[in-house]
Parts: C-alpha cells; sequence; structure tokens
C-alpha cells in the first residue's frame, strides 16, 4: 500500500509540472507555427486559421497542402525585416561584450574581497536584479536626455559646449542593455571565481609567474564557464528585447522585439508577427540549447 | 586568500556599483522635487506622493498587479517546487530531457516570443482575456525561476535525512512536509519573492495577455513613460523600489536567522551524541 501511494507522488510530482509547462509553454509555440502559416484576414482573431483538427486526418493532409507560407516569403523579401534580425544580433552582441567588460572586473573583485563584506556585496548585486526593469530603464532617460542630468554635468564641467545626443540613438540602446543586464553577467563569473582555489596563483607566483600571466592562464580559464553562461544569459534575451529599444532607443533603432511588437500592435498583422516570432526563435535556437546544456551541466557538477 | 584585494579590484567593485546604484538614486531624488520639471531641482516636497493616491487609475492598476502577483507567485512556488524536486529526484523518466528544456528555456526566451505564444493560446482555446490570462502567464514563466532556486538548493540536500524518516516508517508525503520542506524553505521563499517580483516587474507579457480592465501597473507606467518623465512616475517607482527593498532586506535577515538557529541546533545534536 505504501509503496502504491509512493509511486503515486512520484508520478504527480513529475506529471503535474510537465502537463503545465507542455500546456502553457509548447503547445502554445505550436500555435504561434500554425497561426505563420495562416493568411492574414480582417476579424477577430485576425487570420484565418491555416488548418483544423476537427477535419481528422484526411483533413490534415489537405491543409497542409494549403498552408501558406507567404509570411515567410514576405520576411525575406522585405529588407526591414532582415535588417531588423540583423541589427538585433549586431546590438545584442556588441552589448554582451561590454556587459562582459564591465561585468568580469566587478565580478572578479567581489570574489577577493574580504569574506566579511562579501555576502553584503552579492546582496547589492542581486538587489538591482529585483527591482523593475521598466523602472531601471526609464531611470536612464531623464539622464541621457538632451537637458539631462548627464549634459548638465558635461557643460557644467565645462567638458562640452552642446548637449550630446544620446537618447534615442543606438549608443543609449547599448547603455541600456548594459545595465539592466549587468547583474546577469556578474552572478554567473562570480560564482564560478568564488569556487577558485587561491593557493593557484600563490603557487604560481612563488615559481616565478608574472601576476598578469598568472591571471591569463590560470584565472581566467577557470570562470570560463561563468563567463559562457553569462554571456548566453544577456545575449539571448537582448536580441528579442523591447522596452530598452522602445523607450531608450530612436525610430532609426532596429529590433526584432519591437518590430514584432509593432506588427502585432499597430498593424495588428498577427500571422507576420508570428512568423516573426518563429524565425527569432530559430535563430535562438542554438544558443539556447547550449545554455540549457551548461544549466543541466551545472547542477549534474553541484550534486 | 582575501590578503591581497587589489587597488584595482576595489576601484573596480566601487565604479560597478555606482553605475548600478547612481541611475535608481537620481530617480528616488527627483520623486522628491517640487518642481514638475523633473531636471530643475526646486527644493525638496513630497506632494507627488499625494498626488499618487488621488490617481484612482494608477490606485486600481496597482491592486490588480497585487492581486496578479501573489496568485500567481504562490502557484508558480508550488509548481516551481515541484518541478525542481522532479529534476532532482527522479533523474530517468520518459521526456526527462524535453521536461528541463520546458524548465531552463523560459529563463533566456525573449519575453515578446512568450508572451505572443500564450496570446495565441488563449484566443485560439477562446479564454476571455484578463486577469486570470496574465496570472496564467506569469505562473508560467516565474515557476522555471523557483524551479531554479529550489533546484539549487536540492542538489546540496542530505539525501540520508528522508531515508531516515522513510525507514522509520513516515510516508512519502510526510517525509516531504516533515524533513525536505523545512530544509529548503529559505530557498522555496526566496523563490516566492522572485517570482513575485518578476510578476510585478513585467510589462512584455502582460500586455500580449491582459484584456478590459486587467491593467497592471508596469503597462500602466509604461504609458506615462511615453509622453515623457513626471515626478508622478518617479514617486510610483520610488514606492515600488522602497517595497522590494523593503522585501529582500526582510527574507535575508529570516533565511540569517533560521540558518544560524539551524547551525546551532545541528551542533547541539552532535554535541548530544
Amino acid at each position: 500500500m505504501r509503496r502504491f501511494a509512493s509511486a503515486v507522488v512520484s508520478r504527480l510530482v513529475i506529471i503535474v509540472p510537465y502537463l503545465w509547462l507542455f500546456v502553457f509553454f509548447l503547445v502554445p509555440f505550436g500555435i504561434v507555427v500554425k497561426i505563420s502559416l495562416s493568411a492574414p484576414a480582417m476579424s477577430m482573431p485576425p487570420y484565418t486559421p491555416a488548418f483544423d483538427l476537427a477535419n481528422g486526418i484526411g483533413g490534415l493532409i489537405d491543409a497542409v497542402r494549403q498552408l501558406s507560407f507567404d509570411n515567410y516569403v514576405w520576411l525575406t523579401e522585405d529588407a526591414l525585416y532582415i535588417n531588423a534580425y540583423v541589427s538585433s544580433l549586431t546590438i545584442a552582441f556588441i552589448s554582451t561584450l561590454f556587459t562582459l567588460l564591465i561585468g568580469f572586473p566587478l565580478a572578479y573583485g567581489m570574489a577577493r574581497a574580504p569574506d566579511s563584506v562579501r555576502p553584503t556585496l552579492l546582496m547589492l548585486v542581486i538587489l538591482p536584479f529585483w527591482t523593475s526593469f521598466l523602472i531601471r530603464v526609464y531611470a536612464w532617460i531623464g539622464i541621457l536626455k538632451p537637458e539631462g542630468l548627464l549634459n548638465q554635468m558635461l557643460i557644467w564641467l565645462g567638458v562640452i559646449d552642446t548637449p550630446l545626443i544620446i537618447l534615442n540613438t543606438n549608443t543609449a540602446v547599448y547603455i541600456g542593455i548594459v545595465y539592466s543586464y549587468l547583474p546577469f553577467m556578474v552572478l554567473p563569473i562570480y560564482s564560478a571565481l568564488e569556487k577558485m582555489d587561491y593557493t593557484l596563483i600563490e603557487a604560481a607566483q612563488d615559481l616565478g609567474c608574472p601576476p598578469i600571466t598568472a591571471f591569463w592562464k590560470i584565472t581566467f580559464p577557470l570562470a570560463i564557464p561563468g563567463i559562457i553562461a553569462g554571456c548566453l544569459l544577456v545575449f539571448i534575451p537582448a536580441v528579442g528585447e523591447f522596452v530598452i529599444p522602445d523607450l531608450l532607443g530612436g525610430s532609426k533603432t532596429l529590433m526584432i522585439g519591437k518590430t514584432l511588437w509593432s506588427e502585432f500592435f499597430n498593424n495588428r498583422d498577427w500571422p507576420v508577427s508570428s512568423a516573426v516570432a518563429v524565425l527569432l526563435l530559430l535563430i535562438l535556437v542554438v544558443p539556447i540549447m547550449f545554455f540549457q546544456q551548461a544549466q543541466a551541466k551545472a547542477q549534474e557538477s553541484g550534486r | 586568500m582575501n590578503s591581497n584585494w587589489s587597488r584595482f579590484n576595489i576601484a573596480s567593485v566601487i565604479l560597478g556599483f555606482a553605475f548600478l546604484y547612481l541611475p535608481i538614486a537620481i530617480l528616488v531624488i527627483y520623486s522628491f522635487n517640487e518642481s514638475r520639471l523633473v531636471t530643475v531641482w526646486a527644493g525638496f516636497s513630497t506632494k507627488w506622493y499625494g498626488e499618487l493616491f488621488r490617481n484612482q487609475g494608477l490606485m486600481d492598476a496597482a491592486w490588480v498587479t497585487a492581486r496578479v502577483g501573489l496568485v500567481s507567485a504562490t502557484f508558480a512556488t508550488i509548481l516551481g517546487t515541484t518541478a525542481a524536486l522532479a529534476l532532482t529526484r527522479y533523474t530517468r523518466f520518459h521526456g526527462r530531457i524535453l521536461f528541463s528544456g520546458m524548465v531552463y528555456a523560459p529563463l533566456v526566451m525573449p519575453e515578446v516570443i512568450t508572451g505572443l505564444s500564450l496570446l495565441l493560446l488563449f484566443v485560439s482555446i477562446d479564454f476571455g482575456r484578463g486577469f486570470w490570462t496574465v496570472t496564467l502567464a506569469h505562473i508560467t514563466f516565474s515557476m522555471c525561476f523557483v524551479a531554479v532556486v529550489v533546484q539549487s538548493r536540492l542538489v546540496s540536500f542530505d539525501r540520508s535525512l528522508e531515508e531516515a524518516a522513510q525507514d522509520l516508517g513516515a510516508s512519502p508525503v510526510t517525509t516531504f512536509f516533515q524533513i525536505t520542506l523545512p530544509v529548503i524553505l529559505p530557498a522555496v521563499i526566496s523563490g516566492w519573492m522572485l517570482a513575485f517580483t518578476l510578476s510585478l516587474d513585467d510589462l512584455v507579457i502582460a500586455s500580449f495577455t491582459s484584456g478590459p480592465g486587467a491593467t497592471t501597473l508596469p503597462m500602466k507606467i509604461y504609458s506615462q513613460v511615453r509622453l515623457g518623465v513626471t515626478p508622478e512616475i518617479n514617486a510610483v517607482c520610488t514606492l515600488l523600489i522602497a517595497a522590494v527593498t523593503i522585501g529582500v532586506i526582510i527574507t535575508s535577515v529570516l533565511n540569517k536567522s533560521r540558518e544560524v538557529r539551524r547551525r546551532r541546533d545541528e551542533q547541539a545534536a552532535y554535541a548530544g551524541r
């Protein structure tokens, strides 16, 4: 009897979250793919279904023949979309690089801090992560705008005479992404460096290795898993970012998240926005698989 | 090996934190500005906070957000904890790879995709959009964050405690509530906090899945931010930051005292042996 109860419980522990994610995470993607193959229509919902499962297998085969790839053809024909994909990838890549350049010294400094201050430093990195993304992006508008605080300060210091135009340019988008995603970069690198055995460095130095060489030969390779995790955590969401390019970027800032949003909310073209989403997902499949493997490996080694 | 916390290390930590905190500090300071012009300081005033409480639309949105946050965080914590248990306790079952993929993928999935796909699900099953659709969407993406937080605690869990309880005749359910849950509770609580703040924070997924009468605070803030920076928004943001900061500090203090007590109990147990 107890064995039976235990088997039921263990089944439930797996089945409940499994089913939930299946229904609310996986099935919706199927629907996105389906609608991306449908023709747009002026109705609510604004598309004619590509196929209906009610017609059975025969109907399904029929429907497959009629699938419309028009939306995808449309995406490849219009330079706007291709540019948006390319520029999203570029912006995300450059921002990830800058996040790494700022995040690594911060994480390294934290990992080498005295034991007594380390928990406080860790909490200080996590805290902005808890505060609203929207608020943190919004905070930069007041700083970057032409009559904003940064320009006021630079003019007061005599560095510049006329205000710099930063808001509504790609520079503002870089700043926004680096700022918003910095904790995502710092935390994995910190946890990789924190576990590091610093006697290795002492040994290297005792053997006559200069500190910089010791850093590149010992510290850096040990931090690589953290660096990879951090870069993926920044890069993947940044490619599809909407809030930052919308609030900080200008009309010339092309990013695919913004394109998807405006196709959906402004043009009300659901099939095209679904096709945009499918292509975005295809572009991100490889980095997402990498991330998932890295996560699984990290959990495995923690065991 | 903390003796050489070099000057370079200290400088990079200080600069890094200045970068992280200055924008927030400026926003908080300017929420107390007398002037409507947000970039000109005209003296200390709390009038914008008073204005907030008279803004019915904002108050309604805050109430919706609080309800969505409480409900979704609670369900996400239950589902996320079970998902974490499934991942750590059962290393072999059909579709485990798919399952772990579904747990980790939402962590990095661009929000526009999650939002769009959930909306299309709700439309295709003809589920009326509003409070519940936003809540369901929030449960789905935040349960994965809870799962990761709880899982990292579970992997360092001493399973012999559970085995001992079961050898003494406790059922799996009793074992979970008597042994496992108390030990992983700090992680479960931080998971709940994380789910709650993620929900509080979310603009994109809520915009896709919400319907009439279920405007959340971030949606309200977003529509006003597009019109420009105003002291009222600074004030709302300051209140949200304050709420989250207090919550984080309280949980970390609670966790610390729990940890200290646990260690003392363990030492007492060993000493009594």
